[in-house]
């Protein structure tokens, strides 16, 4: 039964995604192809933190020092080579090989839970602080200006591998979103099901036992950072294409939603924190509009996010997805135990 | 075989003043099985931990087949081919009897050996009806099994059992015998216990510990008619 | 000479100012081992408070040591019995919720204050050292930060509820053997973290004035000031706030107040991977 239901889920999913990649840029303004490709942006980043914390049990209070690498990584070298296509590349390489030296400092130092979390989130301030101070020449990296607290305002756009000055269209922009994201979420679905990945769910449930099985913990550990932070730092590649490249991709509220969005979803499933990022994006934007409006005001961003964050936390600890699964479940077993008049026997109760 | 698989040589272990293993030499042969006993506090749980490597001696040696195995990590030791079993279960609670199994098996045996063995190794333990259960549900007997179950998937040369009987019914006690007798037809056997009938049954040497230091070994027989072991366990001085 | 006492009076600042914004969270982590991440927020909350109530005609001092720790210690004693209370032993869960109180209060203080910058001037004018001029306050605020901490120590040590805190943060089951009741403990407990970091964010709020945001400033330093300590409040906050402040003012002495800031940050990391427990999980362990 939930092999079948594994597939479907699968099926709907692909189904949803590949919708979405044809459909969308056929039908939709362009206004909403491009908010659509900055929430899935976001959902890579989202499916990132999804990976490690869900799956390995890191919780890693930074994830935006990787975001914010990969969009600084790829407009800087965008605008130093003539060509994106080593840049694309460059912004998923640094952001891995950052995680690969901050991940070694601290898996090898057995450094886990409040302490990795005050660590990473320690190093994300360290980028932002650092960054936000780097306007004046003397912070340039070749032809490109760091830009201090206003960021790289002239980024250039992906463009047609080997055709520099061929630019991608706000279309394909959204295109390559969209199938990078499928293509992500599929791959780590495939990654956990390998070897590989359920040794590292096993590594969360018990690392001790882990280790007395044999298996290096560290270097499990190290592995999925590393993918975690490529992921961010793709995701951060596609921002910068779509918004652009700022101190505040290093900020604490980033790193804070992209947690958010894993709680609402549902930690421990991939799907789940895709759908929180989606939803809450959504909300944050409505919510923000909405609080231009006078008579409404009190409808801040800020607030409504954190009133959902905390009611979550109390009541739904395991978020959407499993809400939904189990609420489903629930209304499946009373339908069938409510629809089935053969389930009485008919003999007379008094024969006790 | 009268080869050593496991020495100790002066084994100390101290926390701040107190000696809780003092200078312990140990000699296990291959495919010897060796009980230890000893009242609380004798210092057999410590010494167990400084074989396995969940502690680091102060001083003194422990060697697995002549290497050395001090400061080594976990995992290192259990590459070597050392299957441990924790006094406190350490399995997957969130995982089926089957994963659990898995994952112990994957480690040596690629692919679909690895589910082989699993399912074999299921059969040998009488775990295989428990197999698509989260463990964590299990009653503690049962989750005991399923870490000898782990302990014995990747086939290692020598098995440290750290009070493998707590907790477990009759039915599951008498599966634990049966089990330590055929694993000690062709691997070496450490088992540290405190369950006297269950001693009776499965030993044949036997080291009685007490305060930090081996107090007398030798065959189950004559310990467990040794009076000086009788006054150890209801408290007079051993002198 | 002046120079020196300059540099120290800069360090004594630095080092203060740590003391003032961690204290608070390091009462209720050491304590309660909870991390309260809207700790930022309540010391914005207490510089609101301080500043509402000066703007209302009360005395600033008054405003800033009595009406603000009262409100936020208030404050604190409701989250405990709404929020914490249901989550006490899920250290993960509690950071989480706090986070989502943290926004929660971002956007209500936007939504009643707006997004401007609020401020009261600095009191008690400044005072020259030889060369060098510099503001009278930021040496009140280090006698305030030592004043605090002595009086932390004395409660703990030699008052009953000193005690009785202690003893029910080690063993709450025992504690109600003995028919203190931890619920109560907890509740005041939090509450006396809470007004500590109301009391912080008044006092604090001259210097830096008050915007809805400003928690995230103060969050990440006292986070690390107080992991870095270690799970001994006092001693741990100390010694953290001590070297981390030390490290800053170098720094920032020898570059620029952002390379100061950095500094200290990398100076944590490498503090944390050294000592995985804080300082005072392998130093002075049996300290308060």
């Amino acid at each position: 039964m939930s092999r079948w239901l594994a597939i479907s889920g699968n099926v709907a999913v692909l189904a949803v995604g590949v919708a979405t990649l044809v459909l969308m840029p056929r039908f939709a303004e362009t206004y909403l192809i491009i908010n659509t490709t900055i929430f899935v942006s976001f959902a890579i980043l989202a499916l990132s933190l999804a990976l490690i914390w869900g799956y390995a049990g890191i919780l890693c209070f930074g994830q935006a020092a990787f975001f914010g690498l990969g969009g600084y990584t790829y407009a800087v070298a965008a605008i130093n080579f003539g060509d994106t296509t080593g840049a694309a590349c460059l912004a998923v390489a640094l952001p891995a090989l950052f995680a690969a030296l901050l991940g070694y400092f601290m898996f090898w130092g057995r450094i886990s839970d409040v302490y990795l979390g005050v660590i990473t989130l320690t190093v994300s301030l360290i980028f932002y602080r650092f960054i936000n101070q780097t306007a004046g020449e003397e912070w340039n990296i070749g032809a490109a200006p760091l830009g201090g607290f206003n960021g790289i305002p002239a980024t250039p756009i992906l463009n047609w591998p080997g055709r520099p000055g061929d630019q991608l269209q706000p279309e394909d922009i959204f295109s390559l979103s969209v199938g990078l994201l499928i293509l992500v979420y599929f791959g780590c679905k495939a990654l956990l099901a390998t070897s590989f990945g359920r040794v590292i769910v096993a590594v969360r449930e018990n690392e001790t036992r882990a280790e007395l099985l044999g298996y290096d913990v560290r270097v499990h550990k190290l592995a999925i950072f590393v993918v975690g932070g490529a992921m961010a730092g793709l995701s951060g590649l596609l921002f910068a294409n779509s918004v652009f490249v700022s101190p505040t991709m290093f900020s604490l509220p980033v790193s804070g939603q992209i947690i958010i969005w894993v709680i609402i979803g549902g930690l421990g499933t991939l799907i789940g924190p895709i759908i929180g990022c989606i939803l809450m994006q959504m909300l944050t934007n409505y919510l923000g509009t909405l609080n231009q409006v006078s008579g409404l005001s009190w409808l801040d961003p800020n607030l409504v996010l954190g009133i959902i964050l905390t009611a979550f936390v109390l009541l739904v600890p395991k978020g959407l997805v499993a809400l939904v699964r189990d609420g489903g479940r629930f209304l499946v077993e009373r339908v069938r135990q409510g629809g089935l008049p053969a389930s009485r026997t008919g003999k007379p109760e008094a024969a006790e | 075989m009268s080869a050593r698989i496991l020495e100790t040589r002066g084994l100390t272990m101290r926390f701040g003043g107190v000696v809780a293993v003092d200078r312990v030499d140990f000699t296990l042969k291959e495919a010897e099985l060796r009980c230890l006993i000893g009242p609380n506090g004798a210092g057999k749980s410590t010494f167990f931990k400084c074989l396995t490597g969940q502690l680091r001696p102060t001083d003194g040696e422990v060697l697995f087949r002549g290497r050395s195995l001090v400061g080594a990590g976990s995992h290192d030791i259990a590459r070597r081919g050392v299957g441990i079993k924790t006094q406190v279960p350490n399995v997957f609670d969130g995982l089926t009897v089957r994963d659990n199994v898995w994952l112990a098996a994957a480690r040596v045996h690629p692919g679909r050996l690895a589910d082989r063995k699993t399912d074999e190794t299921m059969e040998q333990v009488a775990v295989t009806h428990l197999a698509g259960r989260l463990v964590g549900e299990l009653a503690h007997g049962q989750r005991q099994l399923v870490e000898l179950a782990m302990v014995v998937a990747p086939e290692p040369d020598l098995i440290l059992l750290d009070e493998p009987a707590a907790g477990m019914t009759d039915d599951e006690v008498d599966r634990l015998v049966t089990l330590i007798k055929e694993l000690n037809e062709d691997h070496a056997v450490v088992v540290v216990e405190h369950d006297m009938q269950f001693i009776r049954r499965v030993a044949k040497r036997v080291t009685v510990f007490y305060q930090g230091g081996i107090l007398v070994e030798g065959d189950v027989a004559d310990i467990l008619a040794d009076p000086r072991v009788r006054d150890v366990y209801l408290g007079k001085q051993a002198a | 000479m002046d120079y020196i006492a300059i540099v120290l009076l800069q360090i004594g600042s630095a080092v203060a100012s740590l003391v003032l914004i961690s204290l608070g969270l390091a009462v209720i982590f050491g304590m309660m081992r909870v991390i309260n991440l809207a700790h930022g927020e309540f010391l914005m909350l207490g510089g609101y408070a301080a500043i509402t109530a000066f703007n209302l005609g009360v005395n600033l001092w008054i405003a800033m040591v009595v009406v603000a720790p009262l409100v936020v210690g208030l404050f604190g004693i409701v989250v405990e019995r709404l929020v914490i209370r249901n989550l006490y032993g899920r250290l993960i869960d509690t950071m989480l919720a706090t986070w989502g109180l943290s926004l929660a209060m971002i956007g209500f203080v936007t939504v009643v204050f707006g997004n401007t910058v609020s401020g009261i001037s600095a009191p008690l004018g400044s005072i020259t050292i030889g060369a060098y001029r510099t503001g009278a306050y930021e040496l009140f605020l280090i006698v305030v930060a030592a004043a605090l901490m002595g009086a932390g120590w004395v409660v703990l040590r030699h008052t009953r509820y000193g005690l009785i805190a202690r003893g029910t943060m080690q063993n709450a089951a025992m504690a109600a053997a003995l028919g203190i009741s931890p619920p109560a403990v907890y509740a005041v407990t939090f509450g006396v973290g809470a007004a500590l970091s109301g009391l912080a964010g008044a006092l604090l709020a001259p210097l830096s004035g008050v915007v809805p945001t400003i928690g995230a400033a103060y969050i990440a330093k006292a986070f690390i000031t107080v992991v870095s300590g270690g799970t001994a409040i006092l001693s741990g906050t100390a010694v953290a706030a001590t070297l981390l402040g030390g490290i800053n003012t170098a720094a920032t002495f020898a570059f620029t107040p952002v390379i100061g800031e950095v500094a200290l940050l990398v100076a944590a990391v490498i503090l944390l991977r050294i000592l995985p427990q804080g300082i005072t999980g392998r130093f002075l362990r049996r300290s308060i």
